[in-house]
């Protein structure tokens, strides 16, 4: 703008200092005191102007959303500690029931194998009980049987006896004297 | 002299001149003026950044509401590290010279605007204002300890009454050192743009290196202009520490 009036005013060739406004100013405008109060005045108003906003306006504001946001985020911080908080008990929690379950199910085998022993136990007992009465059984069985094997030893050994005899000397067998000899021989057996 | 000039027309301070808005009257105090109407357009930027760009209010912010708050972190943190705690009370007065500062300033690069903070009215009212605001805070704070600030007890104590004088000259000198700085590195920038710029109209075509040089020289501004409204922000900060605990 101060370039325009220069290529105008240069033309007419006169630099009137009292009309300084309207060409070129010799000399440094800034220390032209006539223009001072106007300044102050308007810088002044210019200051109150913006201080008004500011104070009333601008600053609270840019204050709430600042103390706003430190809020949020430290009542983020304080969530996600106690999440984690959470967390680590949950762990805990998870790692407390595997060991828990691990002991029972130990339990548990245990008490089954003791189950399975006492079954078992019982089971050889009773099976030792009735070997040992079939084993009884037996023995009389045995016994009997070799009750009567003696008794039909000794029957055909008297009856071989009384025949051999009345072959050889028939009419000399007496009855009692064979089972005498027979019975004092198979005292040994 | 203007017929010379004719020739070269390289002006680099008319862009600072102050103008009325309408018609080509007298500026009295309350005129608009072209530098009314660039602190208008800062505080409607502000409004855009600050207040436009936060309206959604979001847990995670879109851009806009990004850079709304990554600025009040900025220089809140800046008012806590300097001034510690009770320097908190101040932010909102601090926040508004930081944004006033850093959107006039880049407002100012715009082709064809008007810097508003490359005039030493501007920026001296801001340092007087925050040299007055901290020398009462300091004695209200502090009573006649706030002198303290003046009586360096480190150093050997025939040094103090001659640390004191320095200390006391550099005190005062505060508020021009903080507004010609700003103003300064305003106007300097601007003008040399300008200077290019004129060689620029005088070579026409094939002027590269003015062009070449405009750009360089306005990729520093960018920096320049956001550096010097962080200068001056945390200066303020500095002087407010001073005031509030001013055990040197």
């Amino acid at each position: 703008m101060a370039s325009e009036e220069t290529t105008s005013e240069a033309g007419n060739g006169a630099v009137d200092a009292g009309h300084a406004v309207a060409e070129h100013y010799e000399g440094m405008p800034q220390l032209n005191p006539d223009w001072f109060a106007n300044q102050i005045f308007w810088l002044v108003v210019t200051l109150v102007v913006i201080y008004l906003i500011l104070a009333k306006v601008a600053l609270p504001r840019i204050a709430s959303v600042l103390s706003e946001r430190a809020n949020a985020i430290s009542n983020d911080l304080e969530s996600a500690e106690a999440l984690k908080q959470k967390a680590v008990e949950a762990e805990e929690a998870y790692n407390k029931a595997l060991a828990d379950a691990r002991a029972e199910a130990g339990q548990i085998v245990a008490e089954a194998k003791a189950d399975i022993q006492k079954d078992l136990n019982v089971a050889i007992e009773k099976a030792d009980a009735e070997i040992a009465a079939k084993a009884a059984e037996s023995e009389v069985a045995i016994a009997e049987i070799r009750k009567g094997a003696v008794a039909a030893v000794e029957k055909v050994a008297k009856d071989t006896a009384g025949a051999i005899i009345n072959k050889i000397m028939p009419g000399a067998g007496d009855a009692k004297a064979i089972t005498a000899a027979v019975k004092s021989q198979m005292k040994g057996v | 002299m203007a017929a010379e000039e004719s020739a070269f027309n390289i002006h680099p301070m008319d862009q600072f001149v102050i103008k009325p808005l309408f018609g080509h009257g007298d500026i009295l105090w309350y005129t608009p003026t072209n530098a009314t109407l660039w602190m208008g357009i800062t505080v409607l930027a502000v409004i855009a950044m600050l207040v436009l760009g936060t309206r959604g209010r979001a847990i995670v912010p879109s851009r806009s509401q990004s850079i709304a708050e990554e600025i009040y972190a900025f220089v809140h943190k800046m008012v806590e590290d300097i001034a510690g705690k009770e320097g908190l009370k101040y932010f909102p007065y601090i926040m508004t010279l930081f944004m006033f500062i850093v959107l006039a300033n880049v407002l100012g690069l715009l082709p064809m605007s008007f810097t508003t903070t490359s005039h030493i009215a501007v920026t001296a009212t801001m340092a007087m204002a925050v040299f007055l605001f901290v020398t009462l805070l300091g004695f209200y704070k502090n009573g006649f300890k706030f002198l303290s600030l003046f009586w360096v007890s480190s150093a050997p104590l025939v040094l103090r009454p001659i640390l004191a004088i320095i200390e006391i000259i550099s005190y005062f000198v505060r508020p021009v050192s903080h507004s010609i700085r700003l103003a300064g590195n305003m106007m300097a920038g601007h003008a040399v743009i300008k200077v290019f710029a004129g060689f620029a109209g005088a070579m026409g075509i094939g002027a590269v290196a003015p062009i070449a040089g405009i750009m360089a020289v306005y990729g520093l501004e960018m920096l320049v202009t956001v550096i010097q409204a962080y200068v001056f922000t945390i200066l303020t900060c500095v002087y407010l520490n001073d005031a509030l605990h001013p055990v040197h």
